[in-house]
């Protein structure tokens, strides 16, 4: 297995695997995040979580295009405004979308992969029409382009550090925003128990609203970072969905940090195996081991604790 | 007999104003049939019941134009409308103006099977342009076969295949690999090959051709690898590909993997100017996803670039634009997709009948001297005669041809050796 090395290429492989390794999942968990709080916290199975990643890679596209024509002096800083706008347009869409599909259909969470599943696909022929069926090519800025050489052999590429960087901030703030404002107490309060939520005086339409937008529009900040490893196309969403679901339910769907270790082991696992076999085969004993775990532990890694 | 287009460039710059783009290369055609005087009487010209009247005759077109693979099948779709317009301008086949009905396969393989026996079983049509990836044409093999159809298939693919219902106008595996690994071993001293793919039947075929070939020579595989279509994590084999210093990349990645490969080989610091990289998946298309500035310097192995400096391919360019819009991109595929509607032209004006079994018959040694890739001609397997050309890539999304074989590759769809 390891034949044929020299020492110091042992010592590199281990620090590049390992970064590898964390690249990977902060990939996972800002893809996971967006999911984990509408399905963990509101039961919704969104099926269009794809789309609204690619509805944020699009935004990244139309962006860098203003920037273009309009500032090209600082167009280097478009992918952070990008990030922004994608925020913006991936929280209205799920505004709107929550307010004319999903708040019907709360009583009924089976129903919600069925609409969702719909809405996916009128999303995926809406940017057919609009942007074409071929992938666009999102331009990045120099910037975020090259590796940092740490030595001879050991180099990290630049944007994965930025996704790292990213994710950390989103998670961040958003663990603070469940656990630290009155906003995160009234969405814990009315998954746990919405009359009683409702009794004492918190408006639950008001907070399933945000909280759907805050998720869709989490997931269209990961699709802006991930115009820089992915393709940006109609249907790339659909690349994500099976991952960001494994992640989310293996790591307990109500508990982010369940989604935050459950991420991490997937991911490590994933690619230290890809190091020594095939990329599928790789997955497939990742999906095994999910699988398993599974079977002892149906409600995934962490579980949230509450009286029934 | 075989019938010879003479290539456009014999005519005056003014003529080839006069008659403009839409009759491309094939203005020098004689005879020209309208003028040839009356077309020949439809009872003798269709003897099958197919769909042929006096002044028209019907065809299929079926790709995919919902769904996952509408990113690869609308180029072929927009090549094949174009020459059926092109040969309607100078009169159509055998006097008769080409209809054609557009069928939507939406990526779905049952859904193309389906969508051929209706073109063929209730539209009659006389030929079918359609499929793309090898999955949709299995799924509508047996359709063809039973309803004696006849498709024109646009892809490269992986080749074990011969069937007297299909003629293969992109190239089967040996005719992409074979003289592309040649061609790196000779130019680059290349000595040692890191193989990748994405995880299906193509990658896989090709890659085992690729091996055999380069174990043949002497030379070294030191890795290969395929992952799940749709991958978008290439970190750990971009490390494991640092590591073995591999002379040279051999990638047979495709779709939207693709992107995610070459922005993260450039994001890790990999610069293919200095290593070499040489891909039979990738096409001016796919680098409209990938961006042009990630895959700078990656050579490509196919029979067509959109940059090749003929007048046959010069006039095809202007025309596709004028037709499609000015920023579109031709890839091998699509001019492979333009050669289908005129081959089969020529086939049947050879026959002088539209009947299948006659066309199969006269197609064997048709050539085409107008075809945008220069010269290609029919050989009895079905497949094309072409040559094999390496391009470079530019930072804008184009290739740059440096090099292509001295003679056309023959096609073997079953290469003994290699399986």
């Amino acid at each position: 297995m390891f034949d044929g090395y020299t020492a110091s290429e042992l010592v590199s492989i281990f620090v590049m695997q390992g970064f590898a390794g964390l690249i990977l999942f902060s990939v996972f968990l800002l893809m996971a995040l967006g999911l984990a709080i509408i399905f963990g916290q509101m039961g919704v199975i969104n099926m269009a979580h794809g789309e609204f990643m690619i509805l944020g890679a699009y935004m990244t596209y139309l962006t860098s295009h203003v920037f273009k024509g309009a500032f090209p002096g600082i167009y280097g800083a478009y992918f952070l405004v990008a990030i922004v706008v994608a925020a913006l347009a991936g929280a209205a869409l799920g505004w709107l979308l929550e307010w004319a599909l999903i708040r019907h259909l709360y009583h009924r969470p089976l129903d919600t992969l069925l609409a969702t599943w719909g809405v996916s696909m009128i999303l995926q022929q809406i940017y057919r029409s609009i942007f074409g069926a071929r992938e666009v090519g999102v331009e990045l800025p120099d910037w975020l382009m090259g590796a940092f050489h740490l030595s001879d052999t050991i180099e990290l590429p630049v944007n994965g550090v930025f996704v790292f960087a990213l994710t950390a901030a989103i998670s961040t703030i958003i663990l603070f925003m469940m656990f630290r404002s009155r906003w995160g107490l009234q969405v814990r309060a009315v998954v746990q128990n919405r009359p009683m939520a409702g009794a004492a005086g918190i408006n639950g339409t008001r907070v399933d609203r945000m909280t759907f937008a805050l998720g869709c529009g989490v997931a269209s900040i990961a699709g802006a970072a991930f115009t820089m490893i992915g393709s940006t196309g109609p249907t790339a969403g659909q690349l994500y969905i099976v991952d960001t679901f494994l992640v989310v339910v293996f790591g307990g769907a109500q508990s982010l940090f369940g989604t935050i270790a459950s991420a991490f082991s997937i991911s490590q696992s994933q690619s230290s195996l890809e190091f020594f076999m095939s990329g599928s085969m790789a997955k497939v004993f990742t999906l095994l081991t999910v699988v398993g775990i599974l079977l002892l532990r149906p409600q995934g890694l962490f579980v949230l604790k509450m009286r029934k | 007999m075989t019938i010879r287009y003479s290539a456009g460039s014999r005519l005056t710059k003014a003529w080839k104003r006069f008659l403009g783009a839409a009759v491309i290369g094939g203005a020098a055609f004689t005879p020209i049939p309208a003028l040839a005087g009356p077309a020949l009487p439809t009872s003798q010209v269709n003897t099958t019941g197919l769909a042929v009247t006096d002044d028209t005759v019907t065809v299929g077109i079926m790709h995919s134009v919902t769904g996952t693979m509408a990113i690869s099948e609308t180029g072929s779709v927009q090549a094949e409308k174009l020459a059926i317009d092109q040969i309607n301008a100078m009169g159509g086949v055998l006097g008769r103006k080409i209809k054609f009905i557009q069928e939507d396969g939406a990526s779905d393989w049952p859904t193309f099977a389906e969508k051929s026996k209706k073109l063929l079983e209730k539209d009659k049509v006389a030929a079918v342009f359609g499929c793309w990836t090898s999955a949709s044409r299995k799924a509508v093999l047996p359709v063809f076969e039973k309803d004696n159809g006849l498709l024109y298939y646009p892809t490269f693919y992986e080749g074990l295949e011969e069937s007297p219902n299909v003629y293969y106008t992109g190239q089967e595996a040996t005719q992409q690999i074979l003289a592309g690994i040649d061609w790196v071993v000779k130019e680059k001293g290349a000595k040692t090959f890191y193989l990748l793919g994405s995880d299906y039947i193509w990658p896989r075929t090709s890659n085992k051709i690729a091996r055999k070939h380069i174990e043949k020579n002497g030379l070294k595989v030191v890795g290969e690898e395929y992952f799940p279509l749709g991958h978008t994590q290439f970190n750990s084999v971009i490390n494991k590909i640092k590591l073995k210093k591999p002379d040279v990349i051999y990638a047979i990645i495709v779709g939207g993997s693709n992107v995610a490969f070459y922005k993260q080989l450039k994001a890790a610091g990999i610069d293919l100017n200095k290593q070499t990289l040489l891909t039979i998946s990738v096409t001016e298309d796919e680098i409209r996803g990938i961006g042009g500035e990630n895959i700078v310097g990656a050579y490509a192995a196919m029979k067509y670039f959109q940059s090749l400096d003929n007048p046959n391919n010069k006039a095809f360019v202007k025309a596709f634009k004028d037709k499609w819009g000015q920023d579109i991109v031709i890839g091998d595929v699509t001019q492979a997709a333009y050669l289908g509607a005129w081959l089969w032209k020529a086939a049947v004006e050879k026959a002088q009948s539209f009947d299948v079994d006659k066309v199969r018959a006269a197609s064997t040694g048709i050539e085409l001297t107008t075809a945008p890739e220069g010269y290609v001609r029919i050989h009895k397997n079905h497949h094309l005669w072409s040559k094999t050309r390496i391009g470079r890539a530019r930072a804008d999304g184009q290739y740059d041809v440096i090099y292509e074989t001295k003679d056309l590759m023959e096609p073997d769809p079953f290469p003994k050796g290699y399986q």
